[in-house]
C-alpha cells in the first residue's frame, strides 16, 4: 500500500471514527431494545388475546359478496341477470383422491362428462385451496340425497351461489361480453389497482365487452362479516356485519328489437353492423355475426365448446364490428367527394368524361372503372350516384394523400372512435408520412389512385365508417360513440343519464354538404347504385353501395365472382343514414365474401331503417332479400400494385 | 496429512472463524424455520440450500482478494450500477406497477441490488480520497453521489430498496464524521419533506401506512398482512407452539411465510424464548462485525465495513419491525434466514468483504 495511506491514520481521527461507531452501536442496540420491547408486548402482555384469535380461528372474517349489476337495453329489456342456485363444489386440497370422489359423487348426483372436463379445466388454473363448482343449478332432490350422503365427502360442499347469465345469447353477446372465473392475471391486475381487497370471495369478473369495460360500476362493493366460531369452526354469533353493496346497473342505448331486426336480416350470412343515433352518437344496433353463446364462458368453458368457437372457419369469437378492419371500398367516396368541394378541387358542375379507365400523365397504365367502356359524362353527384371509380382516380391526383389523410381523417377514419368498450383497432389511413415510417418508401400517384376508392392501403372497421356516416348525416357533429346510456344506482334506484359527449364539430360549407347529402339520397333511387334497396321506401334513404376487395386480380384479369373461393369473394358494403332531411339512425353495414353492397348489404340497411322509423319490417324488403339478386352494382378489382 | 493441512489453510486462511460459525448458525436456523413455513417442501429448503452454497462461494472468494483490489471496483461498480439504473428507467419491464427489472438479453437482473453493494464501496473511496482536505464541499458531492441512485430507484418505485441504501450511504457519511449540525438539519429536512413524498407515494404505499396505524380498517385489504403476523407473534407466547406446529402457519394463515414473512413463522413457533435467541445470535455476529471495524487500517475498510454492518442491522429492523407491526410493510427480507437467493448472496458478499478487512495483513502504523 502506498505511504500517503499510511500517514493519514492519526489518532485522533481514528478516536473519532471509534466514538462515532460507538455511538452507531448504542443507537443499534436501543433499536434491538425496541423490537425486543414490542415482542414482549405481544407474546407476554397480549398473548392471551392474540391466542383467543388464533386458536381455531376463532374470528374469522368473511366477505358478503355483492349482486353484480344488471344490464338493460334501452327499453329496460334484460341482456344480463343473475339468479340463485345452489352448487356442489370441491375443495381439491381437502381430498385425498378426486377421481375416486368424483366417480362417488357421480353415483348420487348427475355429473356429465362435459362437467368432468371443465371441472378438470378448472382444477388445472385454481389454487388447491380454492372452491371449486362441479356441478352448478342442483335440483331440490339432488340437494336432499347429498344431505343424507354428507358424511361421505369430506370437502365437498353444497352452495347458494348467485349466478350470471345472458338470456340473449348470440344476439349481444359481441356486446355484453361475459364475465368468467378470476385468474391469476386478473388477480395481479386487481393488486395493482388496489382493488384486490373488494374482490375477496368474488369468483368472477368481467373479461370482455361490456361487461369488462364496465367492471367497476358492476360489482359493488364487498361487505364483511366478523363471526366467532368455536374450535370445529361452527359459527357461535356474529360479531359485526358490514352489508355488501350491490354493483349499479346499466341501462344501455342499444335498441334489442333493432338488434333482433338486424340479426334477422342477416339470416346466417357473416358480417357486422353498427347502428348510431347521429344526435348523441348513442349506439342503437351493433352486430358482429356471428356471435357464440356467451353464457358458456361464465362458469370457465370445457375443452369441446372452446375448440368449436375458436377453431371455427367462421371466427364466432372476433368482434368484427369492433375489431375487424376491411377496405371501405366505394363507402369511401362521399368523404372524397367532399373533401373536392371543401378543397376547392371540383365544382359541382365540373364534368369530364369517363372512357371506362384512368391513366397518369406520361404513363400507359390504365386504371379501370368498374364499368367497361365508362359512364360517359359524369360530374359529381352521377360520380356518386352510379359510383364512378374513374371520377375519383383523376380527383385523387389533384388532391394528393396527404389533402386526403387529413381532411378525411377528421371523419375519424384510421383512428379509435373511443367507444367505450374496450379492444378497438384503429384501422389505417394512409398518408405519405405513415408509408415512410412504415416501409420506409416514398408515396407513389400510384398509391393514390387505389385509395381513392377505398381500396390500397385503406382499412377501416364497421364501427369507424358508422361514425363518418354519422358525421355526415349531422352536419359534421362527431359524438363519441357510447353503448351505456344510464347508470342506476341499484341501492337508491336513482339514475344518473351519461351525457353525450361532443368530442369536435366539422366546419363544412352547408351548400357543399347538400351537393354530396342530395347524391347520396339519390343512390337509393331509381338508377342509383342501391335502387333496389330504396324502392318505396316511407322515408327519405341517403346511403352509398362498396364493395370491399378481399384478393388482388392481375393486372388485364377480370373478377369472376363463381371462379372464385367463397371466402376469397368480395366483401359487401353499405353506408346509410334515414330520413335524409332529419337523421335519426346512422349505420354502416358490412357483409362478408357476398359481393356487391347494393344486392346484400343496403337490403339490410333498408330492413333496420323500416324497423326503426316505421316499426315494422318491410314487406318489399322481405321479398327483396327473397330473391337472387340481379347484379346492379359494380365491382372494384385492381391489380396488385 | 500435511496436503490436508494445506488444504485446509488455503480454505480457512482468509476466512474469520468466529463470523463464519455466527452466519452458518443462523443459516441452519433459516432451514428450519423454511422447513416448517413451506409445509416440509424439501424442494424448497433444498433450494435454498444451494442458494446458501452459492452465496458462500462468493463470499470465499471475495474474502480472498485483498482490500485494495476491491477498491478499485468502487468506481466501475457505482457508474454501472447507474447507467442500468437508468436503463431500467427508460426500459425497464414494468412488474406489479413498478419498474425495477432490466431484461439484459440473456436474463433479467435488478441493478437497485448491485447498488447495495456498489454505494458504500463507492462513497467509502470517495472519502478516503478525499480524506486529508475533508470539507463540507465533499460531503455535498458524497451526498451527490448518494442521491442519484436513491432517486433513481424511488422513482421506480420501490421504496424499500431506496431506503435501505439511502441508509447505506448516510451511515459513510456519519461514520467519516459529517457534523452533527449537519445532520439535525438533515433530519428537519426528512422531517419537512415528508408531506411532499406523501403526495408522490404510489396509492399502495399511501394504504400500507394508513394500515400501519390502524389495520383493523382494512381487515381484508392490506391490514391483512399486519394482522395475521401479529396475531402469529403474540399467540407464540413465551415459549411457542412448536416446530411445524403454527397453526397461523400450517393453515396458511401467514402471507409470504418463506420470504418477507417468515420471522413471523419463527416467532409463532418458538416463541419468546425463541426470539431472544435469534437476536442475541445477530448481536454477536454483529458485535464481531463492529470489532472488525473498529480494527480495520484505513479510512475506506473502516468505512466500508462500518456501512455494512450497520446496513445489515438496519435489515433486521426493518424486517422484524413491519412483520411485528411497528413499521409499515416495505418489503425486506430477514438477512440469513429469509428464502430467496439474491439477498443470500448480496449479504454474503459484504461479510465477504469484512473478513477479507480483517485477514489481509494490516497495515503498520507509523
Amino acid at each position: 500500500m502506498k505511504q500517503h495511506v499510511e500517514l493519514r491514520n492519526h489518532p485522533a481521527e481514528l478516536h473519532k471514527f471509534r466514538l462515532r461507531l460507538s455511538i452507531s452501536a448504542g443507537f443499534v442496540l436501543i433499536l434491538f431494545l425496541i423490537l425486543y420491547a414490542r415482542f414482549y408486548y405481544l407474546q407476554v402482555m397480549q398473548q392471551e388475546h392474540y391466542q383467543t384469535l388464533a386458536e381455531a380461528n376463532r374470528i374469522s372474517i368473511s366477505p358478503l359478496v355483492p349482486n353484480r349489476g344488471l344490464i338493460y337495453d334501452r327499453s329496460g329489456r334484460i341482456l344480463a341477470q343473475n339468479y340463485s342456485a345452489y352448487t356442489l363444489e370441491v375443495i381439491p386440497s381437502q381430498i385425498k383422491d378426486l377421481e375416486a370422489t368424483l366417480n362417488e359423487l357421480a353415483d348420487i348426483i348427475e355429473i356429465t362428462p362435459t362437467d368432468r372436463q371443465r371441472f378438470k379445466k378448472l382444477l388445472k388454473e385454481s389454487k388447491r385451496f380454492k372452491s371449486l363448482p362441479v356441478r352448478s343449478r342442483l335440483t331440490d332432490e339432488e340437494i336432499a340425497t347429498f344431505a343424507v350422503n354428507r358424511y361421505r365427502f369430506p370437502g365437498v360442499e353444497i352452495k347458494a351461489r348467485v349466478l350470471r347469465q345472458y338470456p340473449e345469447k348470440e344476439i349481444v353477446s359481441h356486446i355484453v361480453g361475459y364475465i368468467s372465473r378470476i385468474n391469476d392475471q386478473d388477480l395481479d391486475q386487481l393488486e395493482n389497482n388496489g382493488e384486490l381487497h373488494n374482490y375477496r370471495g368474488s369468483q368472477h369478473i368481467g373479461k370482455i365487452g361490456i361487461e369488462q369495460s364496465y367492471e367497476k360500476q358492476l360489482h359493488g362493493i364487498t361487505g364483511f362479516e366478523e363471526v366467532e366460531t368455536d374450535a370445529a369452526g361452527r359459527s357461535i354469533r356474529v360479531l359485526s356485519r358490514t352489508p355488501p353493496l350491490s354493483g349499479s346497473n346499466l341501462i344501455l342505448s342499444l335498441d334489442l328489437g333493432l338488434q333482433e331486426a338486424a340479426e334477422k336480416a342477416f339470416g346466417d350470412r357473416r358480417g357486422a353492423l353498427v347502428a348510431l343515433d347521429p344526435n348523441n352518437g348513442e349506439v342503437l344496433a351493433f352486430v358482429s355475426k356471428p356471435g357464440y353463446d356467451n353464457n358458456l364462458f361464465i362458469g370457465g368453458i370445457d375443452q369441446e365448446n372452446w375448440n368449436l368457437l375458436n377453431k371455427s372457419i367462421d371466427r364466432p369469437l372476433n368482434n368484427r364490428a369492433l375489431r375487424g378492419v376491411y377496405p371501405p371500398g366505394s363507402t369511401f367516396k362521399p368523404f372524397m367527394a367532399l373533401a373536392a368541394l371543401e378543397l376547392g378541387k371540383r365544382t359541382p358542375e365540373y364534368s369530364m368524361s369517363d372512357p371506362g379507365f384512368f391513366s397518369l400523365p406520361g404513363v400507359d397504365r390504365r386504371y379501370r372503372d368498374w364499368k367497361p367502356g365508362g359512364h360517359g359524362r359524369v360530374d359529381l353527384h352521377k360520380s356518386l350516384v352510379v359510383s364512378c371509380d374513374t371520377y375519383y382516380y383523376s380527383l385523387a391526383n389533384d388532391l394528393g394523400i396527404d389533402n386526403i389523410h387529413s381532411f378525411i381523417g377528421q371523419f375519424g377514419l384510421g383512428k379509435r372512435t373511443g367507444i367505450d368498450i374496450e379492444g378497438e383497432v384503429a384501422g389505417l389511413l394512409p398518408s405519405s408520412a405513415w408509408k415512410m415510417s412504415q416501409y420506409k418508401q416514398k408515396w407513389y400517384a400510384g398509391d393514390t389512385i387505389s385509395v381513392s376508392i377505398g381500396q390500397g392501403y385503406n382499412l377501416a372497421t364497421p364501427l369507424q365508417l358508422a361514425f363518418a356516416t354519422m358525421v355526415i348525416a349531422n352536419n359534421g357533429k362527431a359524438y363519441a360513440p357510447r353503448l351505456v346510456k344510464q347508470i342506476q344506482n341499484s341501492q337508491t334506484g336513482e339514475v344518473e343519464d351519461i351525457p353525450a359527449k361532443l368530442l369536435y364539430s366539422l366546419n363544412l360549407k352547408p351548400k357543399n354538404l347538400e351537393v354530396v347529402k342530395n347524391a347520396l339520397v339519390d343512390v337509393t333511387r331509381p338508377g342509383g347504385t342501391a335502387a333496389k334497396a330504396g324502392a318505396n321506401a316511407a322515408y327519405t334513404f341517403a346511403g352509398k353501395t362498396g364493395t370491399s376487395q378481399v384478393i388482388a386480380i392481375k393486372q388485364g384479369e377480370r373478377y369472376n365472382e363463381k371462379a372464385i373461393n367463397e371466402r376469397h369473394r368480395d366483401h359487401a358494403m353499405f353506408i346509410a343514414y334515414a330520413p335524409a332531411e332529419n337523421p335519426k339512425i346512422a349505420l354502416a353495414v358490412l357483409v362478408e365474401n357476398t359481393g356487391t353492397g347494393g344486392s346484400t348489404a343496403a337490403p339490410i340497411a333498408r330492413q333496420v331503417f323500416d324497423y326503426f322509423l316505421l316499426g315494422k319490417p318491410s314487406e318489399a324488403a322481405i321479398a327483396q332479400l327473397a330473391e337472387p339478386a340481379a347484379d346492379h352494382d359494380h365491382h372494384h378489382h385492381h391489380e396488385h400494385l | 496429512m500435511d496436503d490436508i493441512k494445506k488444504i485446509w489453510h488455503f480454505l480457512t486462511r482468509y476466512i474469520d472463524s468466529f463470523l463464519l460459525i455466527g452466519l452458518l448458525t443462523l443459516m441452519a436456523v433459516g432451514l428450519i424455520v423454511l422447513y416448517s413455513a413451506t409445509g416440509a417442501n424439501m424442494a424448497r429448503v433444498s433450494n435454498q440450500v444451494i442458494n446458501m452454497l452459492i452465496a458462500l462461494v462468493i463470499m470465499w472468494l471475495v474474502a480472498n482478494i485483498p482490500l485494495q483490489q476491491i477498491m478499485r471496483l468502487a468506481l466501475p461498480m457505482y457508474i454501472l450500477g447507474l447507467v442500468l439504473l437508468v436503463g431500467v428507467a427508460l426500459f425497464g419491464e414494468i412488474n406489479n406497477g413498478a419498474r425495477r427489472w432490466l431484461n439484459i438479453g440473456v436474463t433479467r437482473i435488478q441493478p437497485s441490488e448491485l447498488m447495495k453493494i456498489a454505494i458504500p464501496l463507492m462513497m467509502a473511496w470517495y472519502f478516503d480520497k478525499h480524506e486529508i482536505t475533508l470539507r463540507l464541499k465533499d460531503y455535498i458531492g458524497a451526498t451527490v453521489l448518494l442521491l442519484l441512485p436513491v432517486l433513481l430507484i424511488l422513482r421506480q418505485p420501490d421504496l424499500g430498496t431506496a431506503i435501505l441504501i439511502a441508509s447505506s450511504g448516510f451511515y459513510v457519511l456519519f461514520l467519516a464524521g459529517l457534523s452533527w449540525r449537519i445532520i439535525a438539519g438533515l433530519m428537519v429536512t426528512v422531517a419537512g419533506s415528508l408531506p411532499v413524498f406523501w403526495t408522490v407515494m404510489h396509492d399502495y404505499q399511501r394504504r400500507r401506512i394508513i394500515t400501519l396505524l390502524d389495520p383493523s380498517q382494512d381487515p381484508l385489504g392490506a391490514g391483512y398482512h399486519t394482522i395475521q403476523s401479529s396475531i402469529a407473534i403474540g399467540s407464540g407466547g413465551v415459549v411457542g407452539k412448536g416446530w411445524q406446529n403454527g397453526t397461523q402457519t400450517q393453515l396458511d394463515f401467514l402471507p409470504e411465510q418463506s420470504t418477507d414473512f417468515i420471522f413471523a413463522v419463527f416467532s409463532e413457533e418458538f416463541g419468546l424464548m425463541g426470539n431472544t435467541v435469534l437476536l442475541l445470535l445477530y448481536l454477536l455476529v454483529i458485535g464481531r462485525c463492529l470489532v472488525i471495524t473498529a480494527n480495520a487500517s484505513t479510512q475506506f475498510t473502516r468505512l466500508i465495513a462500518g456501512s455494512i454492518t450497520l446496513t445489515f442491522c438496519t435489515y433486521i429492523f426493518v424486517n422484524m419491525g413491519m412483520v411485528s407491526g411497528i413499521l409499515p410493510i416495505v418489503g425486506v427480507p430477514l438477512p440469513l434466514i429469509s428464502y430467496g437467493g439474491t439477498s443470500m448472496v448480496t449479504m454474503l458478499l459484504g461479510f465477504g468483504i469484512l473478513m477479507s478487512i480483517q485477514t489481509h495483513p494490516k497495515l503498520v502504523k507509523t
